[in-house]
């Protein structure tokens, strides 16, 4: 979280709407541990990542539908073992949980 | 959008930004999905997740974790009872930056310097000699501080645990005792001293002398890093950072206290 706050600033000042995306949890190995974050404008435009690039396409995707509505706030799996998962995944094979949200708070 | 729209995200950041601890919770399964309380040590919780009891056990807990440098997933009953699977909280602990404290204003000093900043500590440097220990040759540090070793460290001694490492680069026993004596009288994670193998015999007498025992000493890494055959004041960073890094992870990684050989390595040897 601490490294994406000057852009969130940046981005509030100038009217954007923002979805965050932390990792929640991981099972099997993961490049980043539980607490990196994400976060996301109602532009597309992205800071912090969440993995070390597997997900984040993904992740982006679904930070726009919470942003316009089609999408509530949760959690978010991906790895080949979850029968959630998006059909993206961890190369390194283990499983991801993310928690999004819109940065309402 | 006003600020009190981002009471909780802007006091976070805040408090972050001052390099004070604060744990965030946050409801992200079950009643109150999205609910959140921000906790800082000494300081009323802001924010509810819903239920006051659920408040302060998790509340609770988030001190505990926080103080553990904990990030964490947890589950509670629906007013925060232990073995009971309601609500999922999810705890990430912000604990300010670990410290790395150098002695020494000398040529290693700035690659050292530099090397803890991208590995995320707040780096001190701190020479009793105000010629060599200026801002502007270490503009990279967070701090530069003219003063003994042993004085700088009674300010700090009860600020400095397991992340954080000290770092003796001065290569002078009348500095390097002082601050090898005031390191290990603190709960510091790593200390590290530069000098080749007979300048650390010498200065292990001087240790002795000084009332360290082969406990104290044990915690010393000296001579400094890894054996990885670093030559220039850059590689010697890497190789003491790397050090760091092993002694927190407990992981083995030749070390060249354990080792015999010779610090430097011929070249291309």
């Amino acid at each position: 979280m601490r490294e994406v706050f000057d852009d969130v600033e940046r981005w509030r000042a100038g009217g954007h709407r923002i979805a965050v995306a932390r990792v929640v949890g991981l099972e099997g190995s993961g490049p980043r541990d539980p607490g990196a974050t994400m976060v996301v404008n109602d532009a597309g435009e992205v800071a912090g990542s969440v993995s070390g690039g597997c997900v984040e396409g993904a992740v982006v995707t679904a930070a726009l539908e919470v942003l316009d509505g089609s999408r509530e706030r949760g959690v978010i799996s991906f790895g080949y073992s979850d029968d959630e998962a998006f059909a993206v995944g961890l190369t390194c094979g283990g499983t991801i949980h993310l928690y999004l949200e819109p940065l309402d708070w | 959008m006003s600020a009190v729209d981002h009471l909780l995200s802007d006091t976070l950041r805040d408090t972050l930004r001052a390099d004070r601890p604060v744990a965030l919770a946050t409801v992200i399964d079950g009643p109150g999905l999205g609910a959140k309380l921000l906790v800082r040590p000494g300081e009323e919780p802001l924010g509810t997740l819903g239920d006051a009891d659920l408040d302060r056990v998790v509340a609770r807990d988030s001190l505990a974790e926080l103080d553990a440098g904990l990030t964490s997933t947890r589950h509670y009953g629906a007013h925060g009872e232990a073995r009971e699977r309601d609500v999922t909280v999810f705890v990430e602990s912000f604990a300010p930056a670990p410290r790395m404290i150098i002695f020494g204003a000398v040529d290693f000093t700035a690659a050292l310097a530099r090397a803890g900043k991208l590995l995320g500590f707040r780096v001190t440097v701190c020479d009793a000699r105000p010629v060599f220990a200026t801002p502007q040759r270490f503009p990279m540090a967070d701090e530069v501080v003219n003063d003994w070793p042993d004085r700088h460290l009674a300010t700090v001694a009860d600020r400095l645990g397991p992340r954080d490492a000290v770092c003796v680069l001065t290569h002078d026993t009348k500095f390097d005792v002082p601050a090898i004596v005031g390191a290990v009288a603190t709960g510091v994670g790593y200390i590290g001293a530069m000098g080749s193998r007979r300048t650390h015999a010498a200065r292990v007498e001087r240790l002795r002398e000084a009332g360290l025992t082969d406990a104290d000493l044990a915690r010393v890494m000296a001579p400094i890093g890894l054996d990885i055959g670093s030559r220039t004041p850059e590689e010697t960073a890497v190789a003491v950072c790397a050090e760091i890094i092993a002694n927190r992870s407990g992981v083995a990684a030749p070390n060249l206290r354990d080792g015999t050989g010779p610090i430097h390595r011929p070249a291309g040897g």
